[in-house]
């Protein structure tokens, strides 16, 4: 399997966009290339367990080095882990999904597929680059495609999000910048170069003081409390597909760097920063949770609720132990899938009943009962029902969480616990304002699902029912890449 | 002896070879300026493709005069640009009354900045810097019905003037603390005592007013506003890029004993450069004014590869003007076609661009996302190393605020974008017919923007020639 078909797919993509006339042929295209990378992830992912059921027991698969500026020591060094198949499955089911509910862009179609697949691109690049110069270069590949698709497709105060989101995003670049300096002259010898860094002694120094430039810098990306704040903005400002893209895929990016850049790179400063990180994501987890219950935006309570849930993939990395941090990556895949079904559910009924108020809506299930029941099963899934990816992913974090036997971390992972109580307060409360009860005269002539919605919602199910059900497969995948991390953290 | 004469020096005598036929062809018959400009664009090319041949190292007259395969390269640069400066702006040009002599002027400073780059000598480097300089003074002062013009040209020359003379008179205390100007004997004779130290504090001083380093940079914005678009666009790129590389000659050359004394001072001064050129840039609503200030920003990005003394500052900061030609020129050459068709220099009137001229807006889009340093751009590519480069030296607080100024940047960038694909406007510019070889000239912009950064190639020979 060659990795570089993973970036070279989207980019295809995107010349035959380009070079497409009508807007029914670009979305068809785009349509097309998202399938094909579809079927791509999945043939990485079969052929990666094929590769480990015969034995071969190397740290990233499917190696790849190109030369790319030799004198700065780059090379365009790509390969994958459990984790990277893992989040690159995740990216294609959301591409796909998030292509299929912007059937009916009719504003400058061309334009909002082609920066859909140049932000899809952006994802695959950062998520097999071996090299933290590649991986900085597709990191920030996606930043502007997010604020053009807010920016021109958007609603609300979208001028405000849009360059609240680039600004804020930016900045945690940059300060991710620095601290790959910091790595690159740090070590022993100056390389960009993920494998080569993670052999060598890098002087506790230097860790102290890159481990919290290089963590928050992503963290802004997964809304590290506090720099959370252009999450609840970004999303409801952007159209459907675009936050499906922010939440499920964007934000994804953040917390893999997280743990494969910081922690991996920086064990010394990860133990050190450790505390912090738990205390900071605690407070994600249930600042999030009650600032949804005060929502009455569908899309603001979802925005919230995904700064809740991602706090729980930075819990799990700070918590250290090999099922948290196995959790964390489950919990990323589980919550990608999840907001991104959530945020088309949330596009389908905006669509129809021109308002994301709750208390505006009522009894939809008589008129759209496809599109409620959708809704149900996403609600479910976000606050936690065993089944669902979302009970999977939490509980692995919780367990993993338990392994610390002192009082601190006890008590962070007890109240973070209890923010599931919470999460179903609000989902309860949201769904059934929005589905049962009486309903609106004006709301009787409404539609329910179309094909295209029909078929990226299923697409999205399927995905949360394959983690819920049989856990194992996701397990079994991401369980030795988070050893691997973990051996390197505890300093063995 | 002539052979070496006529090798070592062939840019310069190519370039005043076509001098000269410009100066035939105006005092001969006359000729419509759509056939002069053709010829003039072919000229520049032929000039711009023969500068990659016969690259000789070597140096001549005693070395006052000096060349090498970087040197030869620097000029490829600078003949690109002005290439590309005759196609952006074809339009104002075929509309000039004086085409020649416009041709004439810019050529004449262009040799004395090829002068410059090869100088090894500091009579030579004044010499050449006035060439370079006083021409562009008569050049900006090309809207002959304009007042604001004058005012810019009359501005150019006092602040030229002024820094001449603290030139002369650093270099006047140079030869007092060495006795003697030659760039190859200066090194061993500096110990970095008082004098040496003044003398080149006055001789940066001078570099500062040409490269519009804070806090000398008060001129620019007014010259850059007054002047027309293609002149104002040469003064921020090909001049800046001329001195620019004139400065890593003197400082990794001449004053390299004494790198540790001006380290501190050239990265304080880019960090300081940086911020105000960025603070001072997001208030402006005039796009030239607006190119002004975010081009003072980019300075500060140089000077911070400067600032780190190795072979990396070198090839990066050359790499970097190589960029920043192709962006800027993109961005300039946008606002010349707009101002020319529309007479419209104000950044709200760029809104809703998108809608009524797709292209030119994609190329907007592109050259503004590469100053700022957004990938896949190659501006991205060129900041990178800048800052890594700077970063080898391990001050990692000023490059903190260097990475911090990245996103002042990005926000004040992101403004154009804004006006020109998200806003609306009841009157959008209309639709702007390009001339094709503006067209051709956009491309190249657009192809260079795009893939200089992608293939490692162009960076790798230059890291070769800067060994």
């Amino acid at each position: 399997m060659n990795l570089t078909l993973l970036i070279l797919l989207p980019l295809l993509t995107a010349v035959v966009i380009l070079l497409m006339r009508s807007g029914v042929q670009v979305k068809w295209s785009a349509f097309i290339g998202a399938s094909a990378q579809f079927i791509l992830a999945l043939i990485l992912f079969f052929a990666f367990r094929k590769e480990r059921a015969l034995g071969n027991e190397a740290q990233m698969l499917f190696e790849l080095q190109y030369k790319w500026f030799p004198s700065w020591h780059i090379s365009f060094h790509l390969g994958v882990d459990g984790i990277s198949v893992a989040m690159i499955l995740l990216t294609a089911f959301v591409v796909i999904a998030g292509v299929l509910v912007s059937w009916n862009v009719e504003k400058m179609t061309k334009e909002f597929y082609l920066l859909l697949i140049l932000l899809s691109l952006g994802a695959y690049g950062f998520f097999i680059s071996l090299d933290l110069f590649i991986l900085f270069f597709f990191l920030e590949i996606a930043v502007i495609p997010k604020y053009l698709l807010i920016g021109i497709w958007g609603s609300g105060k979208k001028d405000y999000a849009a360059n609240k989101l680039a600004l804020m995003l930016m900045g945690g670049s940059a300060l991710v910048l620095v601290g790959l300096l910091g790595l690159y002259f740090g070590g022993t010898e100056n390389t960009f170069d993920l494998l080569l860094l993670s052999k060598m002694q890098i002087p506790v120094l230097v860790q102290k003081i890159c481990f919290p430039l290089l963590f928050v810098g992503f963290g802004v990306f997964t809304a590290l409390f506090p720099f959370h704040t252009w999450v609840p903005d970004g999303h409801s400002s952007a159209p459907t597909a675009g936050s499906m893209f922010l939440a499920g895929i964007s934000m994804k990016l953040g917390g893999y760097g997280c743990l494969r850049v910081a922690t991996y790179l920086l064990p010394e400063g990860a133990r050190e920063y450790a505390n912090i990180i738990i205390v900071l994501s605690a407070i994600a987890i249930l600042y999030g949770a009650f600032a949804t219950m005060m929502q009455k935006d569908l899309k603001y309570i979802n925005a919230y609720s995904s700064v809740s849930h991602c706090g729980f993939v930075l819990l799990g990395i700070g918590m250290l132990t090999k099922t948290a941090i196995a959790g964390a990556v489950m919990q990323m895949v589980s919550h990608g899938l999840m907001t991104a079904l959530f945020f088309a559910v949330i596009g389908m009924i905006y669509e129809r009943t021109h308002t994301r108020e709750v208390n505006e809506m009522g009894g939809l299930i008589k008129v759209m009962p496809f599109i409620t029941t959708v809704l149900f099963i996403v609600g479910l899934c976000s606050l936690g029902l065993p089944g669902l990816s979302g009970f999977v992913a939490e509980m692995t974090v919780f367990m993993g969480a338990w392994q610390n036997p002192d009082p601190f971390h006890r008590v962070a992972t007890i109240a973070a616990c209890m923010s599931i109580v919470v999460t179903a307060v609000y989902i309860l409360r949201a769904i059934g304002q929005t589905a049962m009860g009486p309903i609106s005269e004006r709301y009787l002539s409404l539609q329910d699902a179309r094909w295209n919605e029909k078929l990226a919602a299923i697409i999205l199910i399927a995905g949360i029912i394959a983690i819920g059900i049989t856990p194992f497969w996701l397990n079994d995948l991401v369980t030795p890449a988070a050893d691997i991390i973990m051996q390197k953290v505890a300093g063995k | 002896m002539l052979n070496d004469f006529l090798l070592l020096m062939k840019a310069e005598l190519v370039l005043a070879f076509i001098l000269f036929l410009l100066l035939i062809l105006k005092v001969g018959k006359e000729i419509t300026n759509e056939r002069l400009l053709a010829l003039i664009q072919l000229l520049l090319l032929g000039n711009f493709i023969f500068g990659f041949f016969f690259i000789e190292n070597g140096s001549l007259f005693g070395g006052m005069f000096t060349t090498n395969g970087l040197i030869a390269f620097q000029k490829s640069i600078i003949s690109l640009g002005i290439y590309l400066i005759s196609l952006l702006f074809s339009d104002w040009l075929k509309k000039s009354e004086h085409l020649p002599e416009f041709f004439i002027l810019l050529l004449s400073a262009v040799l004395g900045m090829f002068f410059l780059i090869s100088s090894g000598n500091l009579l030579m480097f004044y010499l050449s810097l006035e060439l370079a300089t006083i021409p562009v003074a008569a050049m900006a002062n090309f809207d002959l019905d304009k007042k604001i013009s004058s005012e810019a040209s009359m501005k150019m020359i006092l602040s030229s003037a002024l820094s001449s003379g603290v030139l002369l008179f650093g270099i006047s205390l140079i030869y007092g603390a060495t006795g003697t100007i030659s760039f190859d004997q200066i090194p061993a004779l500096l110990d970095g005592n008082g004098l040496q130290i003044l003398a080149f504090v006055f001789l940066f001083t001078a570099f500062a007013f040409k490269l519009s380093i804070v806090p000398f940079h008060l001129w620019t914005a007014d010259v850059y506003e007054g002047s027309p678009i293609a002149v104002t666009s040469f003064l921020s790129v090909i001049s800046k890029g001329a001195i620019t590389f004139i400065l890593l000659t003197t400082l990794y050359k001449v004053f390299a004993p004494i790198h540790d004394l001006w380290y501190n001072m050239v990265m304080l001064l880019s960090v300081i450069t940086m911020v105000v050129g960025n603070l001072f840039a997001l208030r402006q609503q005039n796009i030239k004014r607006f190119l002004a200030f975010s081009s003072i920003a980019q300075v500060g990005f140089i000077l911070l590869g400067i600032s780190s003394h190795s072979m990396e500052g070198t090839s990066s900061v050359v790499y970097f003007v190589l960029i920043y030609v192709f962006s800027n020129l993109a961005a300039f050459g946008v606002a010349g076609a707009i101002s020319q068709t529309a007479g419209k220099e104000r950044i709200e009137d760029y809104k809703g661009l998108y809608q009524t001229n797709p292209l030119i807006s994609w190329v907007l889009a592109l050259s503004l996302f590469s100053l700022a340093g957004i990938p896949p751009t190659a501006g991205f590519f060129g900041k990178l190393f800048l800052i890594t480069a700077g970063a080898s030296k391990g001050n990692y607080f000023f490059i903190t605020v260097a990475a911090l100024n990245m996103i002042i940047s990005l926000y004040y960038y992101l403004r154009i974008v804004r006006a020109v694909f998200m806003d609306t406007n009841p009157q959008p510019i209309p639709k702007i017919n390009l001339d094709p070889a503006t067209k051709l000239g956009m491309i190249i912009c657009g192809a260079g923007i795009i893939f200089i950064g992608l293939l490692s190639w162009v960076y790798d020979y230059i890291t070769t020639l800067s060994l």
